[in-house]
C-alpha cells in the first residue's frame, strides 16, 4: 500500500516534469549561444493551443505535435529577431514575447476552453523495461513523449560535448568576438539555437494540452515556463542535470495530490505555492554558489554581439 | 614572402594608409613601428583580410592575391595574435585550437588533437600543455596558446600586434626566442610595435610608418634609437625627461598591513605596506592583474578594505567613502578614461562639472562660472575640444587624458591616484601628460603612478614598488636598479628594500 503510492508519485512526477524538460532543454540550448530568452512561458502557451487546434480539426495528436514545434519556432524567431538583429535588450524582448503568447493563445483558444479531445498521447509501457521493479513502474510506463525527452536529453549532451558544431555553439555563447575570428558564423548560430529552442518550448506546451492534461485552459501552463528558465540555472546549462531538476519539480508539483489522497491535510493553496516556493530557493542557492564557484553562466549571456564594437 | 605594394585605403576622412609599401621576406623578424594612429593596424587589417585596400596590390610568394575575408589571410598562410587574445576561456588549449579549423571531423577525438597540438609545441619550443583550460593560463602562455593555434592552421606569415604589452621583461625575452626560431625555420614574422628598445634589440628590418605614409625601412643593425625617433615623430624629441630633484614633505598617504578582496572574492592585496610623501612620484610596477586596479580603487575609496589601514594626512580614512576621499584631497585618474573617468555622452562642461558640482551650495548650477572654468582649462592644458558642448566621446584619448586630469588638477589635489595615464597616448600628448604630473609634484602633491611601461616608470618616479600576486615585492630607488632587476620582481622574485 504505501510502496505503491510512492511508485505513483514518482511515475507522475516524471510525467509533470516533462513539459518543464523540453522546455529547460531548449532554454538551454539558446542560452548555450549566449541569448536569453524569457519568453519559455508564451511559447509554451502558443505550442499548448497549436496544439490542441491541429489534433482537434486532423485527429492526429502527431500533427498536432509538429504545428506546436513549427508555431514556437515562430515566435522564437520574433525574439531571434529582436535580439539578434537589432541587438534589442534580451529581457524586455523576452518578456515581451510571453506577454504577447499569454495574449495570442487566450485569444485563439477561446472557444476551445472545456471541448474534450480523443486523439491524445496515450501511455505505451516499453516491454522488457516496464518490467524492471520500480524504474519499470517510474520512467517506463509512459508516453511516447517522455521516451523522446529521455532521448533529447543524451542528444543534447552528446551534441553540446561532443560534436564540433556543439563546440562552435558553446564558444559563440562564451566569447562571440572569438568565435567570429575563427571563421563561425555567430549570426546564424545564435539564430538557429533561438529557433530550435522555441521549437522545443512548443513541443513542451503540446505536451500539456495533448498529453499531461489532455484540454485547453487559458494560461495552463501555470508558470511552468518560468520554472523551466529557473531550471537551466539550476542544471548549470547541463542537460543531464535539467533532468533531474525536472523530476524533482514534477514530483513536487504532483505532491499536493498525493497528499491527499493518503489523507494528510493541507490547505491546497500551499502546495500549489510549493514548486515557485522551490524555484526561488533553488536561484537563492545557486546564485551564490555560481559566486563563489566556477560553474559559472556562458560568458556573453544577453550581451548582443556587434562585430563593429570588438 | 609577402609585399604590400603602394597600398592606400580611405575612411570617412580619414586617409588611413596614403600608398604605403611594406614587404617581408622568409626568415626575417620585420618590426612595424609607429605611433598611435600611424596606420599599423589598418595596414595589417589589410594583410588580414579584415579590410579591403582601395588600391594598391598585395603579392605573397610573388603572386598577387585578393584577400577578402580573414578566411581568404588564413588559405594564404597569414595568422595574427591580436593584442587582446581571441580565445574562449572555459575550453582546454586544445579545443581553441580547432575551433571553426576546417577538415576536423564533426564527432572528434580530442585524445589525438591533443597529441598534435602537443607535438607542434615541442617542434617550436612553445612549452603548453593542449588539455589545460585557458583561464587556468598565465598570459604569457596564454600568448603561447595563440601562436601554436596560427601555426596549427599552417600560418607561413605571423603577425603579432604589441606581443610584449602584457609580458615581463623575461617572458618577453622567451617570445623573441621563439619567434627567432621560427623565423629560422623559415616563417615570416611581422611584429607591430612601439617600443622602440625591443626593436633594436631583437628585429632584423624596421618599417616606421607616421601619419599613414611610409617613412622608411631600415636594417636593425644599420639605425638608432634616435634615428627612429626622428622618423616616428617626424622631428627629434628630448627623449630624458628633464626632472627636478625630488624635495619630499610630510607623509600624505599610509597604508598600513592593508588587504582587500578582488571582484571574484580572492585577496587581490595582501598585507601592502607603502607611504606616499608631498612632492614626489611613487611608481607601481606589475604585470597588469596583479592588484594594481584594486590599489588604485582602494585608495579612491571605490573598493572595501578588509584588513589593515589607510590614512591620508595622518588622518585614519581606512572607512572613507569615495566622497570624503575627494574632500581629503584625494584625486583618482583611472585606467579607463571614458567610462570611470568621463561620462561619454556628456560634454566637456559638464563633465568638468561633474566633480565640482559640491561648489554650487544653492543647488542651482551657474552656467556661466562652469563655461568660464572649463574654457580655462581648455585653454590652460591645450585641449582641442572643437565644441564644448558636443559629447566629449568625440575627443581623441590623449584630449580626453588632458581634460580629466585638468579637471582633477584644478582641485589642488593632495594625491593623485593614475592608472595608465599615457596608454594609447601619441608622443606630443604624452610629453603634456609627463610635464603636468612633473608640475603636481613640484607644487608638492604626492603622486601615485601606475604603469606597465618601465620606461615610462623608470623617468618619472622617484621610488618605484613592484606588485607581484597582490604583494609588494620590494620598493626600490629607480636611479639605483636595472630593468633586470625589476623584471625579476615582477615574476615574483623578492627584493630587500632601499630608497
Amino acid at each position: 500500500m504505501e510502496q505503491s503510492i510512492w511508485l505513483a508519485l514518482l511515475s507522475t512526477g516524471v510525467v509533470a516534469g516533462t513539459p518543464i524538460l523540453f522546455a529547460a532543454l531548449g532554454e538551454i540550448l539558446t542560452e548555450r549561444a549566449g541569448i536569453l530568452n524569457l519568453g519559455v512561458e508564451g511559447m509554451m502557451l502558443v505550442g499548448a493551443v497549436t496544439g490542441f487546434m491541429v489534433t482537434m480539426s486532423t485527429h492526429n495528436q502527431w500533427m498536432g505535435l509538429l504545428m506546436a514545434i513549427v508555431a514556437g519556432g515562430l515566435m522564437a524567431l520574433i525574439h531571434a529577431f529582436l535580439s539578434i538583429t537589432l541587438r534589442a535588450n534580451q529581457v524586455v524582448s523576452g518578456l515581451a514575447l510571453t506577454i504577447f503568447g499569454t495574449g495570442l493563445s487566450g485569444f485563439l483558444g477561446k472557444d476551445l476552453i472545456g471541448v474534450p479531445l480523443t486523439d491524445t498521447f496515450k501511455p505505451i509501457p516499453i516491454a522488457g523495461l516496464s518490467e524492471i521493479p520500480w524504474i519499470g513502474d517510474i520512467l517506463f510506463k509512459h508516453d511516447a513523449l517522455v521516451y523522446i525527452s529521455y532521448g533529447l536529453i543524451f542528444i543534447l549532451w552528446f551534441f553540446l560535448y561532443r560534436t564540433k558544431t556543439g563546440l562552435e555553439l558553446r564558444a559563440v555563447g562564451e566569447n562571440p568576438a572569438a568565435a567570429d575570428a575563427a571563421g563561425i558564423n555567430v549570426f546564424a548560430i545564435r539564430y538557429a539555437c533561438v529557433i530550435a529552442g522555441g521549437m522545443l518550448a512548443g513541443a513542451a506546451g503540446a505536451y500539456l494540452s495533448l498529453a499531461y492534461a489532455p484540454s485547453w485552459l487559458e494560461n495552463m501552463t501555470a508558470g511552468r515556463g518560468w520554472i523551466a528558465v529557473a531550471l537551466v540555472i539550476f542544471g548549470t546549462w547541463n542537460p543531464l542535470r535539467a533532468f533531474l531538476g525536472s523530476f524533482f519539480f514534477g514530483t513536487i508539483d504532483v505532491m499536493g495530490f498525493t497528499m491527499q489522497t493518503i489523507g494528510i491535510q493541507i490547505p491546497s493553496f500551499f502546495l500549489k505555492m510549493l514548486p515557485y516556493i522551490f524555484t526561488i530557493a533553488v536561484l537563492i542557492v545557486v546564485t551564490r554558489e555560481t559566486k563563489t564557484r566556477r560553474v559559472a553562466s556562458p560568458e556573453a549571456l544577453s550581451i548582443p554581439y556587434n562585430r563593429e564594437e570588438r | 614572402m609577402v609585399e604590400m605594394i603602394n597600398i592606400t585605403k580611405r575612411f570617412p576622412g580619414i586617409l588611413a594608409n596614403d600608398r604605403v609599401s611594406f614587404s617581408v621576406k622568409a626568415g626575417e623578424i620585420h618590426a612595424l613601428l609607429g605611433e598611435n594612429g600611424a596606420g599599423k593596424s589598418t595596414l595589417m587589417s589589410i594583410l588580414t583580410g579584415l579590410y579591403r585596400p582601395d588600391e594598391g596590390e598585395i603579392r605573397i610568394q610573388g603572386t598577387p592575391v585578393d584577400l577578402q575575408s580573414p578566411r581568404d589571410a588564413v588559405a594564404h598562410g597569414i595568422g595574427m595574435v591580436h593584442q587582446h587574445f581571441k580565445l574562449v576561456k572555459p575550453f582546454t588549449v586544445a579545443e581553441n585550437i580547432i575551433l571553426g579549423l576546417k577538415g576536423i571531423k564533426e564527432v572528434y577525438n580530442l585524445k589525438s588533437i591533443d597529441e598534435s597540438v602537443a607535438q607542434l609545441s615541442r617542434e617550436y619550443g612553445l612549452h603548453i600543455q593542449p588539455d589545460s583550460p585557458i583561464w587556468q593560463l598565465s598570459v604569457g602562455e596564454q600568448q603561447r596558446a595563440e601562436i601554436v593555434k596560427i601555426l596549427f592552421r599552417g600560418a607561413e606569415i605571423l603577425i603579432l600586434d604589441e606581443p610584449t604589452a602584457v609580458l615581463t621583461p623575461q617572458e618577453a625575452k622567451d617570445l623573441y626566442k621563439t619567434l627567432r626560431k621560427m623565423a629560422d625555420l623559415g616563417k615570416a614574422i611581422i611584429v607591430i610595435s612601439h617600443k622602440l628598445s625591443e626593436v633594436l634589440a631583437h628585429t632584423d628590418a624596421i618599417t616606421v610608418l607616421r601619419g599613414g605614409r611610409s617613412v622608411g625601412t631600415v636594417r636593425t643593425k644599420e639605425t638608432s634609437e634616435m634615428e627612429l625617433t626622428r622618423m616616428m615623430v617626424g622631428r627629434p624629441v628630448m627623449l630624458e625627461t628633464v626632472k627636478n630633484p625630488v624635495n619630499r614633505s610630510s607623509k600624505v598617504l599610509e597604508l598600513h598591513n592593508l588587504s582587500a578582496l578582488g571582484n571574484r572574492g580572492q585577496f587581490a592585496l595582501k598585507e601592502i605596506n607603502l607611504d606616499i610623501y608631498g612632492g614626489e612620484i611613487v611608481g607601481i610596477a606589475g604585470v597588469a592583474g596583479n592588484g594594481q586596479r584594486e590599489l588604485a580603487e582602494v585608495v579612491a575609496g571605490l573598493r572595501a578594505i578588509e584588513r589593515g589601514q589607510k590614512k591620508v594626512d595622518g588622518n585614519d580614512l581606512t572607512l572613507a567613502s569615495p566622497k570624503q576621499m575627494i574632500q581629503a584631497g584625494v584625486s583618482y585618474v583611472p585606467e579607463d578614461r571614458l567610462g570611470t573617468g568621463l561620462v561619454p555622452n556628456l560634454n566637456a562642461m559638464e563633465n568638468y562639472l561633474l566633480k565640482g558640482v559640491q561648489r554650487m551650495p544653492s543647488g542651482f548650477i551657474n552656467w556661466k562660472q562652469v563655461a568660464q572654468e572649463t574654457a580655462e582649462v581648455i585653454k590652460k592644458y591645450d585641449i582641442k575640444v572643437p565644441n564644448p558642448k558636443n559629447p566629449v566621446k568625440m575627443l581623441s584619448g590623449g584630449n580626453l587624458q588632458k581634460l580629466l586630469l585638468g579637471r582633477e588638477i584644478s582641485g589642488k589635489p593632495r594625491l593623485i591616484v593614475t592608472m595608465y595615464p599615457m596608454r594609447g597616448l601619441d608622443v606630443g600628448a604624452m610629453e603634456t601628460i609627463r610635464s603636468l604630473l612633473l608640475q603636481e609634484r613640484d607644487r608638492g602633491a604626492a603622486v601615485l603612478l601606475i604603469s606597465e611601461e618601465l620606461e615610462e616608470l623608470f623617468a618619472l618616479s622617484d621610488r618605484l614598488a613592484v606588485l607581484h600576486g597582490g604583494e609588494v615585492m620590494g620598493v626600490v630607488d629607480p636611479h639605483k636598479t636595472t630593468f633586470e632587476d625589476v623584471g625579476l620582481m615582477m615574476a615574483g622574485k623578492r627584493m630587500a628594500a632601499h630608497g
